[in-house]
C-alpha cells in the first residue's frame, strides 16, 4: 500500500517541509491552472507559517496579487467570496490560518459551499479547497486548538482530508485542487515545520489510507499529527514485542474502509487514536464500522471533553502522546 | 435607463416593466393559491388536502417594481443572487415560468430537478446563481462572483438582492467592505419591505440603515421608492452605470410585503390600517395608471390576462410532471466518494 511514483522516470525528491510542500504543490497547480486562486489573511507576504512562500519568496511575487489575495479579516465573506468565485468558473483556495477562526465563516462553507451543486440541481459546482488548520497549537489555549474533523465528516457534500506529512500534504493538495468539488483540507498547526523528502510525481488520491507501519498483533489507525505519536509508540511497543499496524487513514471522507478492514480482519484488533475529543470524534464512525463488518474487539482512544487549557499541566491533559496510546494498547493486550 | 427618452421610447419601456410585473404577480398568485391547506401553521388548521407547493413559500407579492425595474437593466450575462423572496428576480432575470413553477411543486422538470423548491431557485443559463435560505447568505457569494467577473476582465456585473433584515447581519458589512476594497462591479440592492419576518426592522435596525452604512464604507448610493417602477429603474441604470466601470453600489427601494412572511401566515401581527395604506399603493396599480394616462390601458389589461393564461399553462405542466425518481437524491453530491452513503 501506500503512495506509489506513477513514473520512477520522472520521480525527483527533494527534502520539504510540510509547508514547502504545500506551497509547491499550490504553485505547481497554479502553473497549470489558471482558474486556481487562493485567498485569505496575510497571503501577499506568504502566508504566516509559510505555507505560501516557495524558495524563499512569497507566491505572490510569482502569481500576482489578483492570485494570490491578501484580504480583510472576514472570514465570513473569505468563503463566501470563494463560493462566488466557484459559482463563476474559478477553483480558489481558501486559508483560514487555523480551524479555529474558520468558525466564523461556518454559513458560507455547511449551508452554501456542502450544498449548493445539490440544491441547485447540479447547475452549478464549488470547487473549493479550505484550508483550516486543525490541532492544539502548543501554549495556545482553547480557541487556537482544536481538532474539528468529525464535524465535517459528518457534512454531505464535503470532501475532508487530512494530511500527516510532506509527501502527503504535497500529494494531496494537488489532489484536492483537482478534485472538482469542495474539500476541507486540515492541515496541523504543529506539522508546518516538520520536513520529509517529497518526490512531486507521486500522485496521493483522495479516500486511500497508507500503511504506515506493517504489523501483525493489532491495527491502529490514525490521522494527522497523531501519526508521528501512533509510530512511536509502534517503535515503544515492539521493543515488547508487540508488532502494531499503524494505518494513517489521511482522508476521512471518503474514508478507506477496504484498507482498514483488510488490515483488522489480518490483526483481529483496531485501536483508532485521534487528537480530537473523543466522544462523539471520527474514531467512533471506524471503530463501529469495523465492529459491525468484522465483529473484531475495538477501542478509541482521543482527548478527553475538555477544552484544551493554556498552563502546561492542563494542555498537557488533553494531549494524547505515544505514551498514552503504548499504555493503551499495553492494557488492552494484559 | 436604456434606451432613448422621448415618449415613445417611454411607453415600449414601461410596457416591458410592466409585462415583468404582471408575470410575476400572477406567478405569485397562482403559487400562494398552490401553497395552502397542506400544512397547520401560524394558527391556520390544514385542509386535509396536500398542497401542492409544500413547505415555506416566501411571496414577493407587492414587490415587484423592484425586481422589475432593477433586472430591466442586467444583461442575460450579468449574474444574480437573491433571497428567500425570489421568484420575482428569478423570473425578472430570465428564467423559465414553467421550470420554476415544476421546481416550487418539486417536480423533476423543474430549474433545479426539484432539488431545491422556492428557497433556492435558481436558474444559472440566465445568470440566476440561486435564491437562498439564509439571510444575507447572497451578499459574499455574490461579491466572490463579481471578484471572479472583474479577474476575467469582463464589463459583466453581479446584482445582490437582499432585504431590509439582512443589513443587521455581519456579511452585509464584510461583503460592502470587500466589494469598495477590490473594486468590484457589484450592485447591491437592499429591498426594504420594512418587515424582518414579523418583526419591524425600524425597531430592530440603529442609526440610517443600508444607506448610511454604505455610505459609510465608500460606496455611492441611492435611494427610490420601491413602488415606482420606472423609478426604480432610472436608478438602477444609473448606478449600473457606474458599476460596469468598475465601481459598486448600492440600492436602497422601499416597498411592501403585501403577504405574511410565508404564503400561509395570514400577518396579523401588522397593523390592519398600515397594510390597508400600503394595498393602496399597488405597484402594479400605479404602473398601469401610467399605461392607461399613455393611451396603453387596453395593452396592460392584455398583458395581465396573458400573465395569467401563462401561469395557467405553467401550473398545468408542473401538475402533471413527475416527482424525481428517488435515485436523484444521490447525484450531484459529491464525484469524490460517490456511492458510499454511509
Amino acid at each position: 500500500m501506500g503512495a506509489q511514483p506513477l513514473s520512477a522516470a520522472g520521480s525527483v525528491s527533494v527534502t520539504l517541509t510540510y509547508a514547502q510542500a504545500a506551497a509547491s504543490a499550490l504553485a505547481a497547480a497554479m502553473q497549470s491552472d489558471p482558474r486556481i486562486v487562493a485567498l485569505g489573511e496575510d497571503l501577499g507576504r506568504g502566508g504566516v507559517f509559510g505555507q505560501y512562500t516557495l524558495d524563499g519568496q512569497p507566491l505572490a511575487a510569482r502569481f500576482g496579487p489578483d492570485r494570490i489575495i491578501d484580504t480583510p479579516i472576514s472570514e465570513a465573506n473569505i468563503m463566501g467570496a470563494a463560493v462566488g468565485m466557484a459559482l463563476a468558473g474559478l477553483k480558489p483556495v481558501v486559508e483560514m490560518r487555523v480551524i479555529d477562526f474558520a468558525l466564523c465563516g461556518m454559513d458560507e462553507l455547511v449551508n452554501q459551499a456542502a450544498k449548493n451543486r445539490y440544491m441547485f440541481g447540479g447547475q452549478g459546482r464549488v470547487p473549493l479547497v479550505a484550508r483550516m488548520p486543525i490541532g492544539i497549537w502548543t501554549a495556545s489555549a482553547a480557541q487556537h486548538s482544536q481538532s474539528l474533523e468529525a464535524w465535517f465528516a459528518h457534512l454531505p457534500g464535503l470532501v475532508v482530508t487530512c494530511p500527516a506529512t510532506p509527501q502527503d500534504n504535497h500529494g494531496l493538495l494537488t489532489s484536492a485542487l483537482a478534485c472538482g468539488d469542495p474539500v476541507v483540507y486540515l492541515e496541523h498547526k504543529e506539522l508546518w515545520s516538520t520536513s520529509g523528502t517529497v518526490d512531486r510525481s507521486v500522485i496521493v488520491p483522495l479516500g486511500r489510507a497508507r500503511i504506515a507501519r506493517p504489523g501483525r498483533t493489532l491495527t491502529l489507525v490514525t490521522w494527522s499529527r497523531m501519526l508521528l505519536e501512533a509510530l512511536a509508540a509502534a517503535d515503544e511497543l515492539a521493543r515488547d514485542g508487540i508488532d502494531v499496524e499503524v494505518i494513517d487513514l489521511r482522508t476521512l471522507w471518503p474514508w478507506d474502509r477496504d484498507t482498514v478492514l483488510e488490515s483488522v480482519g489480518r490483526t483481529g484488533r483496531l485501536l483508532v487514536a485521534h487528537e480530537a475529543v473523543q466522544v462523539a470524534g471520527f474514531g467512533a464512525e471506524i471503530a463501529a464500522t469495523v465492529a459491525e463488518e468484522l465483529g473484531c474487539p475495538v477501542k478509541r482512544l482521543g482527548a478527553p471533553r475538555i477544552p484544551v487549557g493554556y498552563a502546561p499541566t492542563l494542555e498537557a491533559e488533553a494531549r494524547i502522546g505515544a505514551g498514552k496510546i503504548a499504555g493503551a494498547v499495553r492494557g488492552w493486550l494484559a | 435607463m436604456a434606451g432613448g427618452t422621448g415618449p415613445a421610447d417611454r411607453a415600449t419601456r414601461l410596457r416591458g416593466l410592466f409585462r415583468t410585473m404582471a408575470r410575476i404577480r400572477a406567478f405569485e398568485d397562482a403559487a400562494e393559491v398552490a401553497s395552502q391547506g397542506g400544512v397547520s401553521a401560524w394558527g391556520l388548521q390544514a385542509s386535509g388536502t396536500p398542497a401542492r407547493v409544500r413547505g415555506p413559500l416566501h411571496l414577493s407579492t407587492g414587490q415587484e417594481a423592484v425586481a422589475a425595474g432593477v433586472c430591466a437593466n442586467l444583461r442575460r450575462d450579468d449574474l444574480l443572487t437573491s433571497t428567500h423572496r425570489g421568484h420575482g428576480h428569478t423570473l425578472a432575470k430570465g428564467a423559465d415560468m414553467t421550470a420554476m413553477m415544476c421546481e416550487l411543486f418539486g417536480r423533476a422538470s423543474g430549474t433545479n430537478g426539484g432539488k431545491g423548491g422556492s428557497m433556492h431557485i435558481a436558474d444559472f443559463s440566465v445568470g440566476m446563481l440561486g435564491a437562498n435560505g439564509v439571510v444575507a447568505a447572497g451578499i459574499p457569494i455574490a461579491t466572490g462572483a463579481a471578484h471572479a467577473l472583474k479577474l476575467a476582465g469582463t464589463d459583466r456585473i453581479v446584482c445582490c438582492f437582499f432585504g431590509d433584515g439582512a443589513i443587521n447581519r455581519g456579511p452585509f458589512l464584510e461583503g460592502l467592505n470587500w466589494a469598495q476594497v477590490y473594486h468590484l462591479p457589484v450592485l447591491f440592492v437592499c429591498e426594504d419591505n420594512r418587515i424582518a419576518a414579523t418583526t419591524p426592522t425600524g425597531t430592530m435596525t440603529a442609526g440610517g440603515g443600508a444607506i448610511a452604512r454604505a455610505a459609510a464604507m465608500g460606496l455611492t448610493t441611492a435611494s427610490v421608492d420601491g413602488n415606482d417602477v420606472e423609478a426604480v429603474d432610472d436608478a438602477a441604470g444609473r448606478l449600473i452605470d457606474r458599476v460596469r466601470a468598475g465601481q459598486p453600489a448600492l440600492l436602497h427601494a422601499v416597498t411592501y410585503r403585501f403577504k405574511g412572511h410565508v404564503s400561509v401566515d395570514p400577518g396579523r401581527y401588522r397593523d390592519p390600517a398600515e397594510v390597508e395604506r400600503a394595498l393602496l399603493d399597488d405597484p402594479l396599480e400605479r404602473a398601469r395608471e401610467r399605461l392607461a394616462a399613455l393611451g396603453l390601458g387596453e395593452d396592460a389589461r392584455a398583458m395581465r390576462d396573458a400573465a395569467r393564461t401563462e401561469v395557467d399553462s405553467a401550473l398545468a405542466a408542473a401538475e402533471a410532471a413527475p416527482f424525481p425518481d428517488p435515485s436523484m437524491a444521490y447525484t450531484d453530491v459529491l464525484d469524490c466518494g460517490a456511492g458510499r452513503w454511509t
